[in-house]
C-alpha cells in the first residue's frame, strides 16, 4: 500500500519507508527549518515527527484511504529523552491498541541508534466511524 | 546562522537592560530556524507569559481530507511560546530543554483560521519549570488545545 503523507510531512521533509519487518519508518533530514536552538533540533519539529509516525502507522492499519474510519487526535504528551543533533532523525510507531473507538499509539525517535531514543510520544485518538 | 555564545551572552545582557524588549528578541532569533518556516509571529506578553500566533498555511495541514492543521506546528508555537515565558519569568536564557509537553486537543481548528498560543510559567525551581496554556482560533473562550508542560534549565546561571 503506497503512503500518502500530509503536506505537513512535505514541509518538514519527512520521507517514509518500511524496514525489513515491514514497520513503516520516517526519516527527517537535518536543515535549518527544524532547527532550533543553535546545533540542536526543535522540540516541535521533533513532535511533528512523531506525530506523523503516528498517523502513518494508523492509516496503515486501517486499511483502505476511502474507507477507513477519522483518527482525531485527542491527546499527544511527547517526552524529551535526549537532545536532538543535527544529522537525520527516524521515527516509527507501535499501535498499543486499535479499538471501534479509540487507538492508542505509541511513537519513538532516534538519530544513532533505536535502543537510544531522542523522544516518544504517546497519541490518543478517537475513531469516527461513518 | 545560529547566535553563538557571545552572541547569546550580549542578547541577554540587552534584555536584562532593557535595550531589546521581548518583541525585538523574537525576531531577532526566529529568522532562521523551525520557527521561521511555520511563521510564528509575536503577538504579546507580560512578565510570566507570553502569546505567539501561526497564520493559517495548507503546508501545516494535517489531514488532506480536512485541510485541518496538524498537531506538530501547534506544538511547536506552544513548545516556543514556553521557552519565552519561562526566559521572561526567571531570566535565564538558551538554557531551558523540554522535560515533556501535553496537549489535549478539545476542538479542531478551523480551517483558514489563525493560531494562538498563550503560554503562561507559574511555577519555578532551581532545575525546572512548570508551564500551562492554551491555543485558540480566534475566541478566548473557546481554546483549542489545552497545554501543560515540564522543563529543566541544563545549567545555572
Amino acid at each position: 500500500m503506497t503512503m500518502t503523507l500530509p503536506a505537513y510531512a512535505e514541509t518538514l521533509g519527512i520521507e517514509a519507508g518500511r524496514d525489513e519487518d515491514d514497520r513503516i519508518v520516517l526519516t527527517m533530514p537535518f536543515g535549518p527549518h527544524v532547527q532550533g536552538r543553535p546545533n540542536f533540533l526543535h522540540g516541535g519539529a521533533i513532535a511533528g515527527l512523531l506525530e506523523i509516525a503516528a498517523f502513518a502507522t494508523l492509516w496503515d492499519a486501517l486499511g483502505d484511504e476511502d474507507n477507513r474510519p477519522q483518527a482525531k487526535p485527542i491527546t499527544v504528551t511527547t517526552d524529551y529523552m535526549r537532545g536532538g543533533r543535527t544529522r537525520d532523525t527516524y521515527a516509527a510507531a507501535t499501535i498499543t491498541r486499535l479499538g471501534q473507538r479509540m487507538a492508542n499509539i505509541e511513537s519513538f525517535a532516534w538519530q544513532e541508534s533505536e535502543d537510544k531514543p531522542i523522544a516518544a510520544a504517546r497519541m490518543n485518538f478517537l475513531l469516527v466511524r461513518d | 546562522m545560529p547566535p553563538d555564545p557571545i552572541d547569546i551572552a550580549k542578547i541577554r545582557e540587552k534584555i536584562i537592560s532593557g535595550e531589546i524588549d521581548p518583541r525585538a528578541f523574537f525576531e531577532m532569533i526566529n529568522q532562521h530556524s523551525h520557527n521561521g518556516l511555520i511563521g510564528v509571529q509575536y503577538v504579546a506578553n507580560a512578565d510570566n507569559w507570553v502569546e505567539l500566533a501561526i497564520d493559517y498555511d495548507e503546508k501545516l495541514v494535517g489531514d488532506p481530507k480536512t485541510g485541518i492543521l496538524a498537531s506538530g506546528p501547534i506544538i511547536s508555537l506552544c513548545d516556543m511560546a514556553s521557552g519565552m515565558c519561562i526566559m521572561l519569568t526567571t531570566g535565564k536564557f538558551f538554557q531551558t530543554v523540554t522535560i515533556d509537553l501535553r496537549v489535549d486537543y478539545l476542538r479542531p481548528a478551523k480551517v483558514g483560521h489563525r493560531v494562538t498560543g498563550h503560554m503562561e510559567c507559574y511555577r519555578h525551581t532551581k532545575n525546572v519549570a512548570f508551564v500551562r496554556g492554551y491555543a485558540h482560533d480566534g475566541d478566548v473562550d473557546s481554546p483549542i488545545a489545552n497545554v501543560a508542560g515540564t522543563f529543566m534549565f541544563l545549567e545555572s546561571q
